[in-house]
């Protein structure tokens, strides 16, 4: 017990502050990061033109601004982990190499759409990729990526669950009850706390009990956890190893709080007043997690400017792509109203 | 001299076996020792002297089963002393169902036996473990979760000897904790194990029905038919006796509102057997609503691990010309009790057993109005937005030129359930009202 605590402590130690990076990309994770980032920030940017223009409907949560949290992550996971989300899922989607036209496709409502137009921009899945979606229920991701860890260590193999949730949802009590169960069967299961500081317009401060430290919850129930500077895409992956590893292992579950930010506001309907101007300039402008690898691989001439356009119009064909694929792809027959409700016994 | 009675030990106890004596006879007792051992079908417990004295009289030996509640089992004080029937024990609850005795079933179940099948007589608890073992042999992806399952052997004693056979790896304790675990079990079913989860009652499954019906029951259409989900949600369901408003509720109808999900609720042991082998084999979210007084029924059930019975097919239980009675799980007894008191005025009623409220079989009860032109529902849940509201609804749509009557309903009353006796009892649907329907709609 002593021994537990004094881990804990340990990584409460670490949580003060961001930790800071410390392991140098080689100049080709530099460049992934910089391309996988840059997909998911051109595909958003996209996504919220096309909102505007009528294409998309409903609900449009964009995740512009957090790219490293997922990016980093899945860099550090391996074939086969799984992943699990809310409804700010396209980037997780991307990501986890799912094809930008169909989920784009899905946001506009078409049958090529990866849920063939029937669950929209939060709901989407993907068995090959091993993403479990895409869920609408704040929180309820939560308990079910303990699910898919329960999975991994019934069957006895050494896949990682990477359930991802906000600083919202870590209001929710299903949260909890999880921490609770994954650690006393000691799931597999990586929670990670995207702390965009906003659940939808309230400010964390306002909503939450020690707010400046939501991965601390898991000290109650005896999970490690860290805190992490999520705009750093290095150090994020780096967490990410430490967590992966851990539960590799059998050691249970691990908590990592990604400190982040979203520029856009909570939906698309949201002009988000909460906030100043002056604060999401500031973190453009001094945090961007994309601007920061451009930096880095500039400086260290890991690729001339030529190089990073290239990539730049590269990610631009794929979206442009993905963005008329999904404008004229045909809308689900009528006939699909009344299928997969059930699969046949 | 106080008599010491047989204690009833839980809301629906009506019998136990008198497992041990802890005293004999001549032994000076003092109010708390513990006397004695009664052994239910649910667990065992330990019976207390509430008077001191000497022991004088044991009146049932230890080993004596099907003791009744109530009856005198020891005398503490004077050795000549009679014992009479006082009731210095507190007056355990009386059977609540409404209705009158359990009628054993009149027919036998019409799809079941291949003839020559061997038949053994089980209790629906009996069933319904049966059937999860069976099922547990046969698929390694198949395990069972929730409160209580294991080391307690079931708080009802569904699971009963199930840790033993198959370890904690598949009998799952789960923590009190309705949200999290049947979330968590969704998510074991998309990565494609097989749950089967225990909610102690159907009551506190309102702390999950966010994962039953979000996360279970949507996820296949949402995914455009990519995840599915096969698991199974079970437990007791409805009124049990005694327990107030907030443990006394009958979910099918709250659960055959909803698309993707599939809603069983057998009456007979051999239909809890089928079902249950039915609903874990289905590749789809079941509902599978049982019922805590029919735990101890015994039914007559097909021998062998093979027998399945389909979700989504009514069973004719009894056959008649004159009148439809159309119900499920609990009500059954109604149904058939009203058809035996029918059948005494020479009325013939054909009662149906739905056992499925979702896929509802609506050609058999159609095809049944077609044939009486009068139909009677019977339901024990609230009667608004009800099961038999619906049925009604199809009746009228589907049979409106072979009516006669307008179908008549009887359901539970509008209430929250009251926990006095007499208010639970009028809360219930009983037979009486039943045969009142009937002879409502026959004009008689």
């Amino acid at each position: 017990m002593a021994v537990k605590s004094a881990y804990i402590a340990r990584k409460n130690g670490k949580s003060d502050k961001p930790a800071p990076s410390n392991s140098g990309f080689t100049a080709e994770e530099e460049l992934h990061a910089y391309r996988e980032m840059l997909l998911i920030r051109r595909f958003e940017e996209k996504a919220g033109q096309l909102y505007g223009m009528g294409f998309i409907g409903g609900f449009c949560h964009l995740y512009i601004g957090q790219e490293a949290v997922v990016v980093g992550m899945q860099m550090a996971q391996k074939q086969g982990d799984q992943v699990i989300t809310s409804y700010r899922d396209h980037g997780h989607m991307l990501a986890c190499g799912m094809d930008p036209k169909g989920v784009m496709a899905e946001l506009t409502g078409r049958r090529g759409g990866l849920s063939k137009g029937k669950g929209g921009s939060m709901h989407m899945f993907s068995r090959e990729k091993h993403f479990f979606g895409g869920h609408g229920i704040v929180g309820a991701q939560v308990p079910l990526g303990a699910g898919l860890a329960f999975a991994n260590k019934y069957r006895g193999n050494d896949h990682v669950a990477v359930a991802y949730f906000g600083d919202g949802a870590a209001n929710q009590g299903q949260v909890y009850e999880t921490f609770n169960m994954a650690s006393i069967w000691k799931l597999p299961v990586i929670f990670i706390i995207e702390n965009n500081r906003y659940a939808m317009g309230t400010a964390a401060t306002r909503s939450t009990a020690m707010a400046e430290q939501l991965g601390a919850r898991g000290s109650a129930f005896g999970i490690p956890f860290e805190q992490i500077d999520g705009m750093d895409v290095r150090a994020v992956r780096e967490a990410g190893e430490r967590a992966v590893a851990h539960c590799r292992a059998g050691e249970g579950p691990y908590i990592l709080e990604m400190m982040t930010y979203r520029y856009r506001g909570h939906s698309m309907s949201d002009p988000a007043k909460y906030r100043s101007k002056e604060e999401v300039q500031k973190m453009r402008e001094e945090h961007d997690p994309i601007e920061q690898v451009k930096a880095r691989i500039l400086n260290g001439k890991m690729a001339s400017e030529d190089e990073l356009k290239r990539i730049d119009s590269e990610i631009r064909a794929i979206v442009t792509e993905a963005a008329e694929f999904a404008q004229n792809d045909p809308e689900p027959d009528a006939s699909e109203l009344y299928t997969d409700i059930y699969v046949n016994a | 001299m106080p008599s010491i009675l047989m204690p009833a030990l839980s809301p629906t106890m009506e019998e136990g076996k008198l497992a041990k004596w802890l005293k004999q006879v001549g032994d000076m007792v003092k109010p708390g020792d513990v006397i004695a051992e009664i052994e239910t079908d649910k667990a065992t417990m330990e019976v207390e002297a509430v008077d001191e004295g000497p022991l004088s009289a044991i009146l049932v030996p230890a080993g004596t089963e099907h003791v009744k509640v109530n009856t005198p089992i020891a005398v503490i004080g004077a050795a000549d002393a009679v014992p009479a029937p006082k009731t210095e024990v507190p007056k355990p609850a009386p059977a609540t169902l409404a209705a009158p005795p359990v009628v054993t079933q009149s027919a036998p179940p019409e799809e079941a036996n291949p003839t020559g099948t061997e038949m053994e007589t089980m209790t629906v608890r009996e069933a319904i473990r049966a059937a999860m073992s069976e099922e547990m042999r046969r698929d390694p992806e198949v395990f069972l979760m929730g409160e209580e399952v294991g080391q307690y052997q079931g708080a009802y004693k569904i699971s009963q000897g199930m840790l033993e056979e198959f370890g904690p790896q598949r009998i799952i304790d789960t923590p009190i904790t309705e949200h999290g675990f049947a979330g968590l079990a969704v998510g074991a079913g998309f990565a494609g194990l097989k749950p089967i989860v225990e909610f102690m009652t159907f009551n506190f499954s309102m702390q999950a029905i966010d994962h039953i019906i979000n996360s279970a029951a949507k996820t296949l259409y949402m995914s455009g038919g990519q995840m599915g989900c096969s698991i199974v949600f079970r437990g007791p369901n409805g009124a049990a006796a005694r327990v107030a408003a907030q443990h006394s509720q009958d979910y099918a109808a709250w659960y055959g509102h909803i698309p993707g999900l599939k809603v069983v609720m057998p009456y007979t042991a051999a239909d809890a057997k089928g079902l249950m082998k039915a609903a874990i084999r289905d590749p789809n979210p079941v509902v599978f609503l049982e019922n805590e007084i029919l735990y101890g029924k015994s039914f007559e059930v097909p021998k062998g691990d093979d027998w399945i019975v389909p979700i989504g097919k009514a069973r004719i239980a009894r056959t008649g010309r004159h009148v439809t009675i159309v119900s499920f799980g609990i009500s059954m007894i109604l149904a058939l009790s009203a058809a035996e008191k029918l059948a005494a005025e020479g009325i013939e009623a054909e009662v149906i057993d739905l056992r499925s409220i979702r896929p509802l079989d609506l050609p058999t009860v159609i095809e049944s109005v077609k044939k009486t032109n009068r139909c009677v529902c019977v339901e024990e849940g609230f009667p608004q937005f009800s099961v038999t509201s619906e049925l009604a609804a199809q009746v009228m749509t589907h049979a409106f030129d072979y009516l006669d009557a307008p179908v008549a309903r009887v359901a539970g009353k509008d209430v929250p359930m009251p926990y006095a006796a007499n208010l639970e009892k009028l809360a219930l649907p009983n037979a009486d009202e039943v045969v009142a329907a009937a002879k409502a709609v026959l004009y008689v």
